[in-house]
């Protein structure tokens, strides 16, 4: 009993990860609106930068800052994957935001379903 | 394709770690029980609520409010884990810059989400199934915080031995980002700049319309295209 507590204790961050990123699968599939899916979208993406930060840290030890002081550091690497990733995604983000405003432009609505209605060709 | 690359590693690395079964330290399973951990436990739980409540919220002000809030939160505990830098960025980017943006789209578009009768069973059902997957795969995978996890043991420790030797900045992902992966960093600033340009084009095409007929908007898109030429 001890042990699966402990082991759930050491795995809690995966499974949180993996709650937001089934969450923003399900935003994505089950909302109609174009800017709540987008966030949806954004969600999985924060936990993909949750997946690759959490194996990088190493507990006691410090922030990658060189010190002499201290003489183990996390994990630099996803660090870096993932500050890459966090300006990538906001550009993608605002590229998709700008669609959503052309197609209100174009349709008149952001609703998925209202759009569908409108134009026969999606279906 | 770097990710790819860095991905590939990473099995690699973990298929011979998992050869090599490391026995388990009994001081190791006491540090897993620091005040670090309880913290992030803490912070992952509110931003597990946090989630379901942008799930729930209808009006679209209070989701991009919530995610600003998520945001933050996901900035914290990315400071727990030792990410500055990241934390740092996400808590400018994410938390700052998205929510102007998402203001704005919601001021262009008109702001609230009404209730649609829109089946949920099918989503869920993805949703659960995906999750189950991913937990089964998450189970063998090494404990959190421990230092001899495979991901520490093959470049990470070249890139901190190399950045101390050769006098790079102090601040490794620094050294990391600028130096060794220098390219990479040209690569993100082109993605940058042609989602930029992209926006332009796409806000600046429609920004004279106020009438909602395709027709008008394909004219005005013609328009633009020949007076930039």
């Amino acid at each position: 009993m001890i042990e699966t507590l402990e082991n759930f204790a050491n795995h809690y961050n995966f499974f949180i990860t993996i709650f937001l990123m089934i969450s923003g699968l399900f935003i994505v599939i089950a909302r109609g609106n174009l800017i709540k899916k987008l966030i949806g979208l954004s969600l999985f993406q924060t936990s993909v930068y949750l997946l690759y930060l959490t194996p990088a840290k190493i507990l006691n030890a410090t922030a990658p800052i060189y010190d002499k002081q201290y003489s183990t550091y996390s994990n630099p690497l996803p660090h870096v994957l993932m500050l890459t990733a966090i300006v990538v995604g906001v550009a993608t983000f605002a590229l998709g935001l700008a669609l959503v405003v052309r197609i209100k432009e174009a349709y008149g609505t952001i609703e998925e379903d209202e759009i569908f209605a409108k134009d026969p060709e999606a279906e | 394709m770097i990710l790819a690359a860095a991905e590939r590693a990473q099995t690699a690395e973990q298929a011979a770690g998992a050869a090599a079964t490391v026995p388990k330290d009994p001081a190791m399973a006491a540090v897993t029980a620091n005040a670090e951990t309880f913290v992030m436990m803490i912070l992952l739980t509110l931003l597990a609520a946090i989630t379901l409540a942008i799930i729930r919220q209808r009006n679209m002000f209070g989701v991009v409010i919530l995610a600003s809030i998520y945001s933050f939160l996901m900035a914290s505990v990315m400071l727990a884990l030792d990410a500055v830098d990241v934390a740092m960025t996400e808590a400018s980017v994410g938390a700052g810059i998205s929510t102007v943006v998402l203001l704005t789209t919601l001021y262009l578009t008109g702001s609230v989400e009404y209730p649609r009768p829109r089946s949920v069973a099918i989503p869920l059902f993805v949703s659960l199934v995906v999750g189950a997957a991913l937990v089964w795969g998450t189970i063998g995978l090494p404990d959190f915080g421990i230092a001899d996890a495979p991901i520490h043991k093959h470049v990470a420790p070249t890139y901190i031995e190399y950045s101390k030797k050769h006098e790079m900045p102090p601040n490794m992902v620094t050294a990391v980002l600028a130096d060794f992966r220098g390219f990479d960093t040209l690569g993100e600033t082109t993605v940058v700049f042609t989602a930029g340009i992209g926006v332009l084009l796409l806000l600046q095409g429609g920004w004279r319309t106020s009438g909602n007929s395709r027709r008008d908007d394909e004219d005005n898109e013609l328009d633009i295209d020949g007076g930039e030429a």
